[in-house]
């Protein structure tokens, strides 16, 4: 198999950084750091799987204020690579490929992913989210 | 000199026959993940900080359960599809890549058996 001369992804550091590519390799940076987050994710619920006390020990972590910092960061990145994950599949679609267009839905991903965080983090800390 | 036949040289290095499967894994997962990763969100704001009891009545509704458990599958499946293009993607020497991407599905199978297991644990003995 000639699989020396396949094509390489493009290197960053011999680019400029545009919104495009910051948004881009935001979308990367997300998704690798969500499945860092998966791992978290698996450690609370196989504690809850053990019973109450790992799972209040758990919970003690999650709470603490390194455990709610992690989750800050992964609120963030969870609303930011859904709503590029979506962008992405706009343009699977054919749909939004003009300069105009990606800059500004760039821009809107990166306005609602803060703006979500943030209602997200006043509703959990003001005590006034219920099931 | 290019020992090749024309159509080879013309092929190029071709398909490497399994990339449209996982491209489309990578989008079916995404667009069930979209929806429920809002509906976990929205949830565990409900069990943030939460006894066993408040999160077991919570984790103990079919519907809860059911929904749970797809997020998890969309979750470990849509998150092993993606590690894999980023190490194929940095990951040079081709043992050292293979092994990685072998470590990151198995390694998300378990994980996912694991969770699931747990789920079904807090809702059947509630
Ligand atoms: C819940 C946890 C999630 C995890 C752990 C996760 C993880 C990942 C990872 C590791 C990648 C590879 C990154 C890359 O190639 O740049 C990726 C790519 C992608 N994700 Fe996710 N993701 C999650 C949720 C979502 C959601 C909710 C959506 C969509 C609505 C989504 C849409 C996408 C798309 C479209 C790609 C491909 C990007 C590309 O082609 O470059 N993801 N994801």
């Amino acid at each position: 198999m000639a699989s020396s001369n396949r094509p390489l992804s493009p290197h960053l550091q011999v680019y400029r950084p545009q919104i495009t590519s910051v948004v881009s390799i935001i979308h990367r940076i997300c998704g690798v750091s969500l499945m860092f987050g998966t791992v978290l994710f698996t450690y609370w619920l196989t504690s809850a799987g053990y019973g109450p006390a790992a799972f209040e020990r758990a919970q003690a972590v999650m709470g603490s204020w390194l455990g709610q910092l992690i989750m800050f960061g992964f609120t963030f990145a969870l609303y930011y690579h859904t709503a590029n994950g979506l962008r992405h599949m706009a343009w699977d679609l054919g749909l939004g490929f003009e300069m105009t267009a990606v800059n500004k839905t760039g821009m809107m991903v990166v306005a609602f992913s803060l703006i979500m965080t943030g209602l997200t983090w006043y509703v959990a800390l003001s005590g006034s989210g219920g099931l | 000199m290019d020992m090749r036949s024309h159509l080879g040289r013309a092929r190029g290095p071709g398909s490497t026959d399994n990339g449209v499967e996982h491209w489309i894994s990578e989008r079916f997962s995404a667009i069930a993940l979209a929806p429920l990763s809002l509906w976990f969100i929205y949830s565990a704001l409900g069990f943030a900080g939460a006894d066993y009891a408040t999160f077991q009545a919570w984790q103990s509704q079919p519907g809860n359960v059911i929904l749970m458990i797809l997020f998890l599958l969309a979750m470990f499946q849509h998150g092993q599809l993606g590690l894999t293009v980023v190490f194929e993607d940095y990951i040079q020497p081709v043992w050292l890549k293979n092994i990685s991407v072998a470590i990151v599905k198995y390694t998300a199978l378990l994980f996912c058996v694991a969770c699931i297991f747990s789920v079904l644990r807090v809702a059947f003995t509630a």
